[in-house]
């Protein structure tokens, strides 16, 4: 199997239009003896059949095959509406390039224009660009910008933000992050007050939390400028269709994952990151940003701008080193924002709310179960089992749910702790099955 | 009658409305009982329009893009091949789309072994001992390649030390971007006059604080570095690291294993060699290839096999860290997977094959009207010269520009910035002599117009749903969403770029 049309025949005219009478004369320039005199030990080639049958094994060999999901800890399963995949998986947003010749490549920007508009309107910012690799890296480049912004380089990490995130942090800014832990699920003021200093570039936070409890962004946002850091918000767009967006009150970034919007988990990538931020810092922002312009008919049209920025312009001196961003996965958040719409995403915001909180109460009153924390949650929670949550998840799966995050993979002190979301794709009938998983699982441990 | 194209949030209005969702079927209760304290938003300006119209609106928007299922589209170093439709299906399958990463690993035996046996495929194919396929796209796999090399340094106890890249000036701007994220300085060595890396130069530039030189190979001329061994045995007594950008992968696929080159590390760009779609810029992968004694630092988690079962760990003390919020872009490490076992091993090497034939076949045909400003057999890609044009007042971005209007996607220009004028083209293997010949020819009669009818470039394109858009406006009035600047589209969409009848 090859996706090559070259006839032996068109060869041969093809090297004698160049010149040479030998096809390995071509390689003149490379040393013999590197040159691969065998062939590779890799598996194929295999006709379509045998490759649907070989990665059709593998699929069904995943519980998201056939089971319920009640997954959440960053991303979700939300429902997909069947004329986002018929758009997007057209080949002309699909095979496009990144849009460098603007006058064939409209269809991508003003897709990009219209993702720019969506994003700053759900976070409350200014601007906001194309898109990055995901919600954790998102982080990294708030903090970065923070960073060359304030000539401070500690960042502080405000509460439960998702472990994921603050290994990432870590991994790019090593000892200048600082964690403040949560108290009982939330940010403390008063801890966080105590870890500022004249040294702080940024203050993250997560907001719902990755317990999915809701913060109080308008005290981190004091809190941060006080000591004149930037205020970074990390949120989930779902929710901010109800939530009051961090931007409105004083966040100066807001980014997050935007998976929820219209795109699958597929096993954790690809993602989407999405940055916005105010006017003030836009010469700082990462990544690719369209604009609005005209052609010389006076035609409104879109191009790519403020490309100094960028690494392709400014080499060493760019304001980072992203260039291929998630842009089909920004185009689907764009068609999926589009097409629920104003009422469409605040109903979806609202399901989930009522069939957590349906849930988490069906939960509470089983035995040996209870709720982790007591604050408010949008879409998510914390339940403590009578055991470890990998009990519940083993004896979930032989009923096929996924009946939550065991926590326990990240610290050892949360094993008892399953971490649930539940979507606007739960029916009352599954959220009793799910209940129903968990009180026979309860028992045996 | 034609009518405008409107943005979507020009459309509809209140009463109009998308997909209806299912009532709530759970005991309902206010939201301020749910969330006592939160305060709520007060208004949410989000688009307010029907399904067919949505619908409308994006696939009128998809009409105006170039794609390669469309035309040809020989973006030098961008390595547009055909994207087999086999990849998205497969990658679409619910229980690969819909798999959750923190499922656990009994659950995801499946996606587990997909990335194992990518990662066993890529390690074969590059001749390194072993792949993360954690990051996002090639310039996240610089980072992540620039860091492992931090951290070898610093376990010899030369961390402080060594603090340097060197980088050709033919290099992509990702290389000294990323050299940069991670602290390092760039150290920028001019290429010799046949566009290679000067080992004299190099040799120069090589201390006891050289942490690492980047090279892409081929070069972004096209050009193989005959010496590199040599270079690269140069940059190992100084002590340095040498890292392969994989950008030009797709020359050396079957044909070359740039471990075997002595290269200590290497980034694979998914999206370039391995057919996954670009996506009108991403997602893409750029999985790392790393030598054996790189493989402590690898980003985690790595997958380990115990008793025929798959597992994530993440237990590597001398670990980088990890660099993506899950498991890297799997549904593109799949897609890349697909596209490798369809292919095989004579499937594999016929790709760099017909890559370089394709290449050296446009590249003589252009030569007898462009200038060729570096003679030799190229590989997969190779670079011309517009300057010969300015004497009729044209430049490259006009050629560009005018070939748009002949369906197929201008060169890459402008780069690599070490030639004037470049136009830089990658035909790829997937193109058929037929597609070469009408690209060569609307080449050769766009150099004819120049001369005798400059203008014809000048106002191109002629023929595109947009003329020539004007890029300072755009940077000056910085109009970024459609709630900024003054849309006067939003009051009168009248001027709008009409729409086919």
């Amino acid at each position: 199997m090859s996706f090559i049309g070259l006839s032996r025949d068109e060869e041969r005219r093809m090297l004698d239009a160049i010149g040479v009478p030998r096809y390995e004369d071509l390689l003149a320039a490379i040393p013999k003896e590197v040159v691969l005199d065998r062939d590779l030990a890799v598996p194929g080639p295999l006709p379509e059949i045998d490759s649907r049958r070989r990665f059709g094994e593998w699929a069904r060999a995943n519980d998201a095959d056939h089971a319920i999901s009640f997954m959440g800890g960053g991303l979700y399963d939300h429902y997909i509406p069947a004329a986002l995949n018929a758009i997007a998986m057209r080949s002309e947003f699909a095979t496009a390039y990144t849009p460098y010749q603007p006058e064939v490549a409209q269809g991508s920007l003003t897709a990009i224009f219209e993702f720019q508009s969506m994003i700053v309107e759900l976070t409350g910012t200014e601007v906001a660009n194309a898109s990055l690799y995901d919600g954790a890296t998102a982080a990294v480049e708030a903090a970065l910008l923070a960073r060359h912004q304030t000539g401070r380089a500690r960042i502080v990490v405000a509460g439960a933000i998702h472990p994921h995130t603050i290994d990432v942090l870590r991994t790019y800014l090593e000892q200048d992050v600082t964690v403040v832990a949560d108290r009982g699920g939330q940010c403390a003021a008063e801890d966080l007050k105590s870890a500022l200093g004249s040294d702080v570039a940024a203050v993250l936070y997560q907001h719902p939390n990755f317990f999915g409890l809701l913060e109080s962004p308008q005290t981190i946002h004091a809190l941060a400028h006080e000591t004149g850091a930037l205020a970074v918000a990390i949120c989930d767009p779902i929710s901010l269709a109800l939530l009051e967006p961090p931007g409105a009150s004083g966040a100066d970034i807001v980014v997050g994952e935007g998976q929820s919007l219209g795109n699958p988990p597929s096993f954790g990538g690809p993602l989407l990151g999405f940055f916005g931020c105010k006017q003030s810092l836009v010469r700082r922002m990462p990544g690719r940003i369209a604009a609005q312009t005209v052609d010389r008919h006076g035609r409104r049209g879109f191009v790519l701008t403020l490309q100094t920025r960028e690494q392709h312009i400014r080499r060493e001196k760019a304001t980072s080193n992203i260039c291929t961003n998630q842009g089909l996965l920004a185009l689907r958040a764009t068609i999926y924002l589009g097409l629920l719409g104003k009422l469409g995403l605040t109903e979806v915001a609202e399901l989930c709310v009522q069939k957590a909180h349906h849930a988490a109460s069906l939960a509470a009153a089983l035995p040996g179960f209870k709720l982790a924390h007591g604050g408010p949650f949008f879409r998510e929670f914390v339940l403590e089992c009578p055991g470890d949550a990998a009990d519940v998840v083993r004896a979930a799966r032989a009923k096929a749910i996924l009946p939550g995050v065991d926590l326990g993979q990240f610290r050892s002190e949360w094993r008892k702790w399953l971490l649930v979301a539940v979507t606007e794709q739960r029916s009352a009938a599954e959220i009793d099955r799910w209940a129903e998983a968990l009180r026979a699982s309860g028992g045996r441990s | 009658m034609t009518m405008t194209r409107r943005l979507l949030i020009e459309q509809g209005g209140p009463g109009h409305r998308g997909p209806s969702l299912p009532s709530c079927d759970v005991p309902e209760r206010p939201l301020a009982e749910h969330l006592p304290g939160a305060r709520l938003r007060r208004d949410l300006r989000l688009p307010q329009v029907s399904e067919p119209e949505v619908v409308r609106h994006f696939i009128e928007l998809s009409t105006l893009n170039h794609h390669i299922d469309r035309g040809l589209y020989p973006l030098g170093s961008c390595t547009m091949k055909h994207n087999p439709k086999l990849n998205d299906e497969i990658a679409g399958l619910p229980g690969f789309a819909l798999a959750h990463p923190l499922a656990g690993d009994e659950a995801s035996q499946g996606a587990l072994r997909v990335i194992a046996e990518l990662q066993k495929t890529l390690a074969e194919i590059t001749g390194f001992s072993a792949v993360t396929t954690q990051p996002a796209a090639g310039a996240q796999g610089e980072t992540t390649g620039l860091l492992m090399i931090r951290a070898w340094h610093r376990s010899r106890g030369e961390g402080d030390q060594r603090r340097k890249v060197i980088v050709p000036d033919s290099a992509h701007g990702t290389n000294p971007a990323s050299v940069n994220l991670v602290g390092y300085e760039t150290v920028t060595v001019a290429s010799e006059v046949h566009a290679m890396v000067d080992p004299n130069a190099l040799r120069a530039a090589l201390d006891d604080r050289t942490a690492a030189v980047m090279l892409t190979l081929p070069n972004t001329l096209g050009l193989f570095e005959p010496r590199i061994r040599e270079i690269i045995w140069l940059a190992h007594e100084a002590g340095a690291q040498v890292y392969m950008d994989g950008a030009n992968l797709n020359a050396l696929v079957g044909l070359v294993r740039p471990g075997e080159l002595g290269f200590d590390l290497m980034h694979i760009n998914l999206h370039k060699t391995f057919s996954t779609p670009h996506g009108g810029g991403g997602p893409g992968a750029g999985p790392v290839a790393v030598a054996a004694h790189l493989e402590p630092f690898l980003p985690v988690p790595v997958i380990e096999e115990q008793g025929g079962t798959l597992r994530l760990t993440s237990d590597r003390p001398r670990s980088v860290g990890r660099v993506h919020s899950f498991n890297g872009n799997f549904g593109i490490l799949l897609r890349g997977l697909v596209y490798m076992s369809t292919l095989g091993p004579p499937g594999l090497r016929e790709v760099s094959r017909t890559a370089i034939l394709n290449a050296n076949y446009l590249m003589r045909r252009l030569a007898k009207t462009y200038e060729l400003p570096h003679p030799e057999h190229c590989m997969h890609e190779f670079v011309l010269s517009g300057r010969g044009l300015r004497k009729s007042g044209v430049k490259t971005l006009d050629v560009a520009k005018r070939l748009l209007d002949f369906g197929v996607h201008a060169p890459t220009v402008y780069f690599p910035l070490i030639v004037d004028e470049a136009l830089m083209i990658e035909p790829t293997e997937t193109e058929t002599l037929d597609r070469l010949d009408h690209f060569a020819a609307a080449m050769e009669r766009i150099a004819k117009e120049a001369e005798e009818n400059p203008k014809m470039l000048l106002d191109a394109p002629h023929t595109t749903p947009v003329s020539r858009l004007d890029e300072g406006r755009a940077a000056r009035e910085l109009i970024l969403h459609w709630g900024g600047g003054a849309p006067r589209a939003a009051q009168a969409p009248a001027p709008g770029a009409p729409t086919r009848a």
